[in-house]
């Protein structure tokens, strides 16, 4: 894991919307890369920047929104200055997306194992008569029951959840070399969810397939990933090898999200919600740490710009007052 | 403990992926045999939920829950089987005819995506009210005090009561939503995934708004959810679906903690938690039965099943009752 | 509590004019469009009380003059004014491409939203007229209307609705179609919503502005179908002032070279259809709810 490049490397990525109301600074100097074969969680609450770094990356911003730094280097190309026509080689074929909203990422009028046949036709240059097995082929192997049947039918008469799955089979028909997954298994149930990671873990294993997963399930991510990059507010507040990330946050945001997730607590009560909420990203007055205003280990220092932190460190977080190290990890690392 | 549904015997057959129209216009023609493929969404489901009750339902995507949940509504008209709220018998009337029926105020649902059930040209206000105009005949002065009384025991800031569900953020909807199933007080809420598209933070929130409101209102709530930790916290009793039959019930502690069908230790094992690796995890193998024109004789769960024999090939295994729970399998 | 109901009010209107200057002033084109939109229906207004000249009356002394001071766009072989005549057609030819837009949004739209949402069988007789319709050429069809019916200014409408009526009847039909499922529309049935009052108060107003879209793009194409049966002698007749005449009429002298006869008309013709085409585009902007924030 150690020894192989980056299969892509974001470096100082930054984003903005014009809109009617402002500007929105969705996104400012995310950094992180991701190895071949490697799969990385992306995770923040809601708003925090997650998707637009994947859509920024994949070339599909909204018209209204701009890149405005930043570099995201796929082998030698940049994908953020790359040419359009090089852009769309490279898409589909070398890096695939799942969407967040399976049903309307879907064309609701055509039959869904023709919509894989499609993708296989234009990427993979299978011929027009094998395709249509092959899609089948993809339907089974996202775990959909009777596949050759389930391929006449149209998303309506689908549930949630194997829409869901179509969605996946048509981005991981065409075997690309970088996956971007968008929350590709909210609404899926715990072993369905098992075969679809699975399966990405096999294609991962078996062709040095890398993965960017974005989710806000820190227990997925966790199984799932070897490393987590956590956002807030654009910003990526803390990167740090899964384990070490769930056993030892530094950053307080990351404290509170563990504390959030449902898992271990006895009563619903006893849950903890992050307090405050994100800064509207509109404001021209965004303090250097945007969750300074949310953070309950606020002091003067924060005010200052974030410190620097280096993209190949061990275990990142953008902090001036970090949760101190329980165990220590390295002997280097000293709390600031 | 009093009784509010009944469902009984229920079940829900769809046609799908059969020959294309012109080859069943030839063959209607001919004379042949009219024989669809169907697909069997939900068979014979049966349970209770009784006044002030949680039940919780979960079960492997496409297993049916959803199109359990619409027949429940009277969204969808079933194949068979009953339905019954308090006395009355729901499933006499078609769904289209029973969107005017007295009793449609005493089931509402919440439903699975938030930001698709609320209409792009109706702000947070109108959706909230249409329930209200429609079912509690209420209007002017008194429809905008019940609007904002229930929009503020949702959490919901009266000033957002004139956005645009694009103008609202993923919480927001969901709670948009809420309000408008609560607003006619219904005996029953049913929610479909209602917090599967939030991420934790907004989903603890929603999860202790759905609490105090039970509290608040005294509700009996039918939960759908994916999230066994969820249910865990929420719910007294749940349903575990497979492929359109339950296989399993009983008080969510004990069915989560020992598991006595397969599937339900299967879905058990596959929780990814927080502290721990996938390493040891229960992989499901095999391929799963089809819902198309199953085998009436086979359990469904055969061919996945890690203790499937030929018995299980022979009968179909009755859901059975083992103390407070129920159970459908051979070896439990 | 009357911050909402104000708020209520204001949301609708006040919002979509502030959104409208928003995209007009994100592209510049659109506001083009806009203003001459605005041009072509002030012409079919007023025109008529503005023109220096009647546009019927004939000079023979006047008689295929070239553009000058006193004839802006120069005069016919009757010495009628051009730019009178010009200007004064706009009426008529707004007038049939606004009717025929409304007829077919009235005919193809209800009906289109109508197959899409219940299915069955009025989803077939729909599919089998708008069928019918498609199995001839177009054109053909609308002069075969006309010459079947009479030429009069309603037949042509209704001719060119007529014509249109499959794609109207199409796209309202598919966008119906997807919504029938959606779960804004099972929500409204939990409310206590029935068919018909999910059809108009939910499905519609979602149609709508994809329907305004096409209007709008139509409207270009109803002037053209107008102009061109007028042009082969089935619409409006001569002497009346209207565009597709007029081109016909001056086309034979582009040849002895008094060009101005066709130039005009033709010119006048195509800036109307390109304003309302750029006006479909501006409209679909507006109404694509991703650029709204
Ligand atoms: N088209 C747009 N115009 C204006 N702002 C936008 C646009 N798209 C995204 N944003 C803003 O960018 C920020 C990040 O949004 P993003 O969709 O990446 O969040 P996310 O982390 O993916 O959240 P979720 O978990 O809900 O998907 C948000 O504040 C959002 O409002
Ligand atoms: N309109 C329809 N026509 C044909 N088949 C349908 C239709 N609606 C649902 N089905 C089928 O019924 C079965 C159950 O679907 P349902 O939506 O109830 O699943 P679910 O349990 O809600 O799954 P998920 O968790 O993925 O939402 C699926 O096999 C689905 O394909
Ligand atoms: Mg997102
Ligand atoms: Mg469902």
């Amino acid at each position: 894991m150690t020894a192989a490049a980056p299969a892509l490397s974001v470096e100082g990525l930054s984003v903005e919307f014009r809109t009617r109301s402002g500007i929105v600074r969705a996104l400012d100097n995310v950094s992180f890369s991701v190895r071949k074969g490697e799969t990385i969680a992306l995770v923040g609450e809601s708003g925090s920047g997650k998707s637009v770094t994947a859509y920024a990356t994949m070339g599909i911003l909204d018209p209204a929104g701009k890149v405005t730094a930043g570099r995201a280097m796929l082998g030698g190309l940049d994908l953020l200055s790359a040419k359009p026509s090089q852009l769309a080689e490279v898409r589909g074929r070398e890096i695939a997306m799942i969407f967040q909203n399976p049903r309307t990422a879907l064309n609701p009028i055509r039959p869904v194992g023709r919509q894989i046949a499609d993708v296989l036709i234009r990427h993979r240059n299978v011929p027009r008569a094998a395709a249509p097995a092959q899609a089948i082929e993809m339907l089974r192997a996202v775990g959909i029951t009777d596949p050759a049947r389930r391929a006449r039918a149209y998303p309506f008469e689908m549930s949630g959840g194997m829409c869901q799955r179509v969605m996946i089979a048509i981005a991981l028909a065409a075997k690309p070399s970088l996956l971007i997954a968008d929350e590709p298994t909210t609404g899926l149930d715990v072993t369905t969810q098992a075969v679809i990671m699975d399966l990405v873990s096999d294609l991962a294993r078996d062709m040095g397939m890398a993965t960017i997963f974005i989710t806000h399930d820190l227990a997925l991510a966790g199984q799932r990933s070897s490393r987590i990059v956590v956002m807030h507010a654009g910003h990526v507040v803390e990167n740090a090898a899964t384990k070490d990330l769930l056993a030892h946050p530094r950053h307080p945001y990351t404290a509170e999200l563990i504390a959030a997730t449902p898992d271990a607590a006895a009563s619903l009560d006893k849950l903890a919600s992050v307090s405050g909420s994100l800064p509207d990203l509109r404001r021209t007055d965004l303090p250097p740490c945007r969750y300074s205003e949310r953070c309950p280990r606020k002091i003067a220092a924060c005010a200052q710009p974030l410190p620097h932190t280096t993209l190949d460190a061990d275990h990142a977080a953008a902090c001036w007052h970090p949760l101190p190290i329980r165990r220590v990890v390295a002997p280097t690392e000293s709390a600031a | 403990m009093t009784i509010l549904l009944d469902v009984a015997d229920v079940s829900k057959l769809f046609t799908a992926g059969g020959p294309g129209a012109w080859t069943r216009l030839k063959r209607r023609l001919a004379g042949g045999p009219q024989t669809l493929p169907k697909v069997h969404a939900v068979e014979d489901v049966s349970f209770v939920i009784n006044k002030g009750e949680t039940v919780g339902l979960v079960g492997e995507s496409g297993c049916g829950k959803s199109t359990l949940v619409r027949a429940l509504t009277r969204l969808v008209d079933l194949s068979e089987g009953s339905i019954k709220l308090g006395d009355r018998e729901l499933s006499l009337k078609a769904a289209r005819v029973f969107a005017r029926d007295r009793d449609r105020a005493r089931i509402q649902m919440v439903f699975q995506d938030a930001g698709e059930s609320i209409n792009p040209r109706f702000t947070a206000f109108d959706a909230i009210a249409d329930p209200l105009r429609r079912l509690r005949k209420l209007h002017g002065k008194a429809l905008i005090e019940r609007v904002e009384t229930v929009a503020t025991q949702c959490g919901l800031p009266p000033q957002l009561l004139s956005r645009f569900p694009h103008q609202l953020s993923g919480g927001q909807r969901a709670r948009v939503g809420i309000a408008r199933a609560i607003a006619v007080q219904p005996d029953l809420l049913v929610l479909d995934e209602p917090t599967a598209a939030l991420d934790v933070s907004v989903q603890v929130v929603i999860l202790q708004l759905l609490q105090r409101l039970k509290k608040d209102i005294g509700m009996s709530y039918l939960f759908v959810s994916h999230d066994l930790s969820v249910l865990r916290l929420l719910c007294d009793r749940v349903l575990v679906m497979y492929l359109g039959k339950i296989v399993e019930s009983g008080p969510a502690a004990t069915v989560f903690e020992k598991p006595l069908h397969p599937y339900t230790q299967a879905l058990v094992a596959a929780v990814p938690r927080l502290h721990q690796s996938g390493a040891e995890r229960l992989r499901l193998i095999g391929e799963p039965r089809s819902p198309i024109d199953p085998d009436p004789n086979v359990c469904r769960f055969y061919g996945r099943c890690p203790r499937g024999t030929d018995a299980c090939k022979a009968a179909m295994p009755a859901l059975r009752a083992l103390g407070d729970r129920q159970v459908a399998c051979h070896f439990a | 509590m009357t911050d909402i109901a104000i708020a209520r009010r204001e949301g609708g209107m006040t919002a979509l004019v502030r959104h409208a200057r928003y995209v007009i002033s994100e592209n510049p084109v659109t506001g083009f469009a806009f203003a001459l939109f605005l041009l072509i229906v002030l012409a079919a207004a007023f025109g008529p009380h503005l023109v220096p000249y009647d546009p019927l009356a004939s000079d023979t002394a006047e008689a295929l003059k070239a553009p000058s001071a006193h004839h802006w766009f120069g005069t016919d072989k009757y010495g009628r004014d051009l730019f009178s005549r010009v200007v004064v057609a706009t009426r008529l030819d707004f007038f049939i491409a606004v009717a025929s837009v409304v007829l077919v949004f009235l005919m193809g739209g209800l009906a289109g939203v109508a197959a899409g949402f219940f299915g069955g069988w009025t989803d077939r007789i729909v599919g089998r007229i708008a069928d019918t319709i498609m199995a001839f050429p177009l054109f053909v069809l609308a002069m075969g209307i006309v010459a079947a019916m009479g030429n009069t200014v309603q037949n042509i409408v209704l001719a060119t609705a007529i014509v249109n009526f499959p794609l109207y009847a199409r796209i309202a039909r598919a966008e119906a179609n997807v919504r029938r499922e959606a779960g804004f529309v099972e929500a409204a049935r939990l409310s206590g919503n029935s068919d018909w009052r999910i059809l108009t108060f939910q499905i519609l107003p979602n149609v709508f502005p994809i329907l305004v879209v096409q209007m709008s793009l139509t409207m270009g194409y109803a002037i053209l179908n107008a102009a061109g049966l007028s042009f082969i002698g089935l619409g409006v007749r001569p002497p009346t002032p209207e565009w597709g005449i007029m081109v016909a009429e001056g086309a034979s002298y582009m040849i002895s070279g008094e060009w101005w006869n066709a130039f005009f008309p033709g010119g006048a013709l195509m800036i109307a259809v390109f304003c309302f085409n750029l006006l479909g585009d501006g409209l679909r902007d507006m109404v694509d709810p991703r650029k709204r924030t």
